[in-house]
Formats: C-alpha cells, structure tokens, sequence
C-alpha cells in the first residue's frame, strides 16, 4: 500500500544557495578557529587574560583531523579564517535581507502567539520525542522555528561580533562594541561558545535530516521541492 | 541507503581535509587568501578614524603579572654587557630617509616628552595583558629627525638575534607611526622596562598585535620600500612564518 504524496516547493533559491555555501564556510570557519584556539587553549572572562590569570575552561589542544590546516601553522589557519568569515558575514547580510524582503523569515520563521503557548510547545516536544518528523504541509515545527530563530539571530550574528572584537585596530574603530561583551577576552569566550553552538546545531541537524527521511530533506535542499504525504491539491 | 549515503559523507569530509592542506599550499590559493589579508587592512582603515584611540585603562585594570612573550634576553656577550651597565651606553639611532640622523641615549630620552597609557596588549595567539606604557611618542623623533617625503614605513631593528637565525625586526606605516599612542616605551608599570619586556626601549603600536610591537630596538629607519629588508615581507615572523604583516586584525 502506498500513500498518496505530493511536492511541494519548499525552499527558495537565496535559502537553498546559503544554505551550501555555509556547509563549506562554517566548516572552514569551525577547523580553522580550531586551530586559532590551539595556539592559546585557555579561556578567561574580562578585558584580559593570559597564562598567569585564571581561566574559566582549558582543553587540551584539538587534533589534526578536527583543524585546518591539520598540521599547527597559525598564520595559515588565519588566512583561512578571516578570508572565509568574509564570505560567512556578507553571506548572512545577504540573506537576512533577502528574507526580510521576500517575507521568509515572517511566513516561515516567525512564531505565532499559538505555536508558543506551553501546551502546543509540549505537544511537539512529544512528537519529537516519539521521531515523528511528518507534517501535512511541510511547515517548520515551533521547536525548529526557535531554534533557527536562535541560530540565525542570536548566535550567528554573535560569532560574527565578537569577531569583529578580536581585532585591536576594529577595538579603537569601535570602543562600543567589545564593551558589549565585556572586554576582549570575554569576547574570545563568546566567539569559542557560539562555535560550539553552532556545531551542536549542526549534530542535531543532520540527525534529525536522516530520522525525517534524508532523501527527502537533501532534495528539497537541493532543489526545492518536499514530498508531503496527501492527495495532489 | 542511509549507510552509502553515510559512508559518503565521511569520505567526503577527509576528503576534504586532506584537500583544504592541498589548497592551503597551494600558492595561487594563498595569493587568494592574500586579498582577503589585503581587504581586511584598506577596509579598517577606510572604516576608522586614522587617529582613533585604543582604549586605556584605569590603573586597577591592570593585568597582575604581564607576560613576557617571545625573546626573554637576547643571547650573546653585547647585549648581556649593556645590561650590565644597566643600557647607560645603549644608544637608539633614528636614521634612513631622514633629514638629520638621531643617536638617542635612554637618559635622552627619558628627558624628553612623555606619554603613559594602561592599554591591553592583544597577542596573535589570542592572549592580552593590561599594563601602563611611558615612552616618547615616535611621531616625535620622526619630526626631530625630519623624515623625507621619499619615507613611506618606518622599520624597526632590534638586538634580539637567536643563534644561526635572522635578527627580530618589524615595520609599520606612517599613519601608524604618526599615531599619538605609537610611543618608544622605556617604562612598563612605572618600572623601567624589564628585559623579558624589551629592556631597555620597545614600539608600543597599539592597534596591532602583539608581535608588532619590537622590542630592543637598536635602530628606527625610514624607507621607502620594505622589499630589500631581510625577507622582503617587513618583519621577522612576517618573514619566518608568513604572518600578516598588516596586524590589526
């Protein structure tokens, strides 16, 4: 027995574009940074902090295989990072305009009043739980509108900052900005807890695409069009 | 499916480890990378104030201990003499494209005018410090030496030579050498100058990192081209290890 489908367009071209260019920009950004921490595996909270000021988190330093480049070289790893950030910032401005004008982020990303009150929230909490990703519609779900809404508003625009901040020549530019964060090394603190955000984000992302069904998700990221269950209108 | 697919991925992703190294010593790549090193340094100066201020700071908010990087004591017998004669015979020399060379000594300078600032020292490996700097301004001596319109960079030559390699020097533009936060420290915390700090003068540049900032400078010069300097690239880690010779980011 098989059920009736039918496709749906679901993603833009400016989504579906961004959304690839970051696969190779963040993962770029993520291995590169990796190996920028590594030539200081401490973290502090303040304006400054070296080794004889206590840190808040020190790791060991993360292995070839997770950095770029995979053997030490700080210089090229800061090549490589603040050539990709470029693409990574103008790409999220891109976008983020492009969305606000073509009504992405109010149809697809806003929350309604519904979606959040807690009995909704609840209900799929519980339907995530039960791995029940089916919708008749092929609409995000409140648990993902927060989270993308959290990823794209909060926690990109964060990284990019604080960024921004470790730059001594952007600090006199912009005094404002690393008092936001509360000094330079804070700031650093910030940038490497974002990075981590984004690499949770991307675990729980690409587990939840497998549970709801890959070939279905890879093609509506790659063309456009989701299969929905349900009768051809 | 899922495992293929799976299988895939992971393949694809040391792939693409394995292809970033590649990329990354490929030269037509860096020179890619390069613009990017290129567009950092025009696009902060076209978005700054030229004289915009690096914060300073009140004295409590000072770092307890500031770390000393890179060379703690430059090696051999004549440094280690005139730190026995606690740098009474060191001399600074302001020479190049200049209009009247400078030998400045430490008491000299001491005697001229000053300028303190508590600012943050931010190294390339992501650390910074918070320490009070006297020295005189560097815009100073250029203009008792008279730097001819020929002067484009300001290098800076220092004592510190490890054995078998090439001396420590940097280099910055004018419009960082005329900076009034660029100073020729002697003082650090109102101490003179400890030797693991650059004893007994260092370049304070205070809108770049750390690796900037020369310590036991020797001699200031004013060229007009930083290409038949040591490496060619206007510094010593420039030079070595490919670092950006702008560093302001």
């Amino acid at each position: 027995m098989t059920e009736a489908s039918r496709l749906i367009f679901r993603h833009r071209f400016s989504t579906r574009l961004w959304h690839w260019i970051n696969v190779i920009t963040v993962i770029v950004l993520l291995m590169s940074g990796l190996t920028i921490f590594n030539a200081h595996p401490r973290l502090y909270w303040g304006h400054y902090g070296a080794n004889f000021d206590p840190a808040w988190l020190e790791l060991p330093r993360f292995p070839g295989w997770a950095t770029i480049p995979s053997m030490y070289n700080l210089a090229l790893a800061r090549k490589w990072h603040l050539a990709f950030a470029w693409i990574f910032a103008f790409g999220l401005l891109f976008y983020m305009v492009r969305s606000v004008w073509n009504g992405h982020f109010r149809k697809d990303v806003a929350l309604s009043s519904s979606e959040v009150a807690p009995s909704h929230l609840w209900d799929d909490v519980k339907k995530h739980a039960r791995l029940d990703f089916h919708s008749e519609d092929a609409r995000y779900n409140p648990l993902q509108k927060i989270t993308y809404s959290l990823v794209l508003f909060v926690i990109l625009p964060a990284v990019i900052l604080t960024g921004l901040t470790m730059s001594p020549a952007m600090n006199a530019a912009w005094p404002w900005l690393v008092e936001l964060f509360g000094g330079r090394q804070s700031a650093r603190s910030i940038h490497f807890i974002c990075a981590g955000g984004i690499v949770v984000f991307i675990v729980v992302h690409l587990l939840l695409v497998v549970l709801a069904g890959p070939i279905n998700e890879m093609r509506s990221m790659i063309t456009g069009w989701f299969k929905v269950k349900g009768k051809a209108l | 499916m899922t495992v293929t697919r799976r299988n895939l991925l992971a393949g694809g992703a040391l792939g693409l480890l394995a292809g970033c190294d590649q990329l990354g010593a490929n030269p037509s790549f860096q020179s890619l990378l390069g613009l990017a090193e290129k567009g950092n340094f025009h696009i902060q100066r076209a978005l700054s104030d030229r004289m915009a201020l690096a914060k300073e700071f009140r004295p409590d908010q000072r770092s307890p201990i500031f770390r000393a990087n890179g060379t703690r004591e430059p090696p051999g017998p004549a440094y280690a003499a005139h730190k026995a004669a606690n740098f009474a015979n060191w001399r600074l020399k302001v020479d190049g494209l200049v209009a009247r060379p400078q030998s400045i000594s430490i008491a000299q300078l001491r005697a001229m005018p000053q300028r303190a600032q508590i600012t943050r020292h931010d190294c390339v490996e992501g650390w910074s410090a918070i320490g009070k700097w006297t020295g005189v301004p560097l815009k100073l001596m250029l203009d008792a030496a008279g730097l001819m319109p020929t002067a484009r960079y300001i290098v800076f030559h220092c004592a510190d030579m490890m054995p078998g390699e090439a001396p420590y020097y940097e280099s910055i533009d004018l419009v960082d050498a005329h900076h009034p936060q660029t100073i020729m420290a002697w003082a650090l915390n109102d101490e003179p100058l400890p030797v693991g700090n650059g004893a007994p003068v260092r370049l304070r540049v205070e809108r770049q990192l750390g690796y900037k900032h020369a310590k036991y400078v020797e001699r200031i010069e004013a060229v007009a081209t930083l290409d038949a300097l040591h490496g060619g690239k206007g510094g010593y880690w420039e030079d070595r290890a490919d670092y950006e010779w702008y560093a302001g980011i």
